[in-house]
């Protein structure tokens, strides 16, 4: 599903790189260590957190994520914003926490890394 | 030196961990000095500095500061004036109220170990400064910022920020006990101290580092760290 079309579906205020939301999401990551989503988060992925500090943009670009959420109404820190402009890394925010976010991004059919993990 | 140590104020650290204890334990241990940074308050470093003076131990004035990205901050200064303006500042940045059936007692106290008062506030918790404005912030009062125990999964800016930020104007960075050689972190060339993170007597002094300088004084940690003026880090 196209990032545009999951921030039009759950609401979400685009902070940054808003030309590049045609882009493709191919799963979700949620946490708020960066040396875990360095380590977990795979490329095209959007990754869900509460951390506003500008090394969310160096990760996101590194693991070449989809985009960044910051959840429960967190704002991008200036810098944060500024960085994520100039490396087109879009991030998006929404007032909802991250539970509740996460269930509406699992109700779109934006899968984890493990897809099959409810069924088992 | 051992720059890393608490006092019974911080919730997490033993209650035996009072002023006397503290230098004599440093006494024993063969250090000149100890760095008193209990977590988000300062209430206890005049307290073990006059138990110093007498044991003849120096006490670095300082705090171990929580930013909002939960990183642990090691803020060293010249004079329990300087740190007292940024205990301040934290206690207005710091929300909360601590709970000591959860997370501990957190006890000022007199030279002696008398207790004087309880802090009321949660120390365990975290600060709303980012990373960027709590140096910022120590650097603007004449402190050192050295990031704790980088090598740890939890509350170390390499846990909580995957790497250290290029911009950011740390001072140095801390290794614990626990660390292997310095070459096995990113540490951006950053000096590097190593001292105990003790919570309990046993553990003053476990863990140190040697400073070649004049004198257990801020500045003299200062030049050791830029490795200026003849001062070094052994």
């Amino acid at each position: 599903m196209r990032l545009s079309r999951i921030a039009q579906n759950l609401a979400l205020e685009v902070r940054s790189a808003a030309g590049h939301l045609d882009t493709d999401v191919r799963g979700g990551y949620a946490s708020d260590l960066m040396s875990d989503v360095m380590a977990n988060a795979e490329e095209g992925y959007l990754w869900v957190t509460l951390q506003t500090h500008v090394n969310i943009v160096a990760v996101a670009a590194m693991k070449e994520l989809a985009g960044i959420i910051l959840i429960n109404g967190r704002e991008p820190e200036k810098e944060t914003a500024e960085k994520a402009e100039e490396k087109n890394i879009p991030i998006l925010v929404s007032g909802l926490p991250a539970f509740e976010l996460i269930g509406r991004l699992y109700d779109l059919g934006i899968p984890g890394l493990r897809a099959d993990a409810e069924d088992s | 030196m051992d720059l890393h140590v608490h006092t019974c104020l911080s919730p997490c650290a033993d209650l035996s961990m009072v002023p006397r204890t503290i230098v004599e334990r440093a006494r024993q241990t063969g250090l000149d000095a100890v760095g008193i940074c209990d977590h988000n308050s300062a209430a206890n470093v005049q307290a073990v500095h006059e138990a110093g003076e007498e044991a003849g131990i120096g006490v670095i004035a300082g705090m171990e500061v929580t930013t909002a990205e939960e990183i642990h901050l090691l803020a060293l200064f010249e004079s329990e004036k300087k740190l007292g303006q940024f205990a301040d500042l934290v206690r207005d940045h710091l929300p909360g109220v601590n709970n000591p059936e959860l997370f501990g007692d957190q006890i000022v106290v007199g030279k002696n170990g008398d207790p004087v008062s309880l802090e009321e506030s949660l120390l365990i918790g975290a600060t709303d400064f980012g990373v960027s404005r709590t140096v910022k912030e120590i650097h603007r009062l004449g402190g050192l910022a050295i990031a704790s125990h980088v090598d740890r999964q939890t509350f170390s800016i390499l846990s909580q920020l995957g790497f250290i930020p290029i911009e950011l104007d740390l001072d140095g960075v801390e290794l614990s006990h626990h660390a292997g050689p310095e070459e096995h972190y990113q540490l951006r060339s950053l000096p590097v101290v190593r001292s105990s993170d003790a919570h309990f007597p046993e553990e003053i002094g476990s863990t140190f580092t040697t400073f070649f300088v004049e004198e257990a004084t801020v500045a003299e940690i200062r030049m050791a760290l830029a490795a200026r003026e003849g001062r070094k880090i052994l």
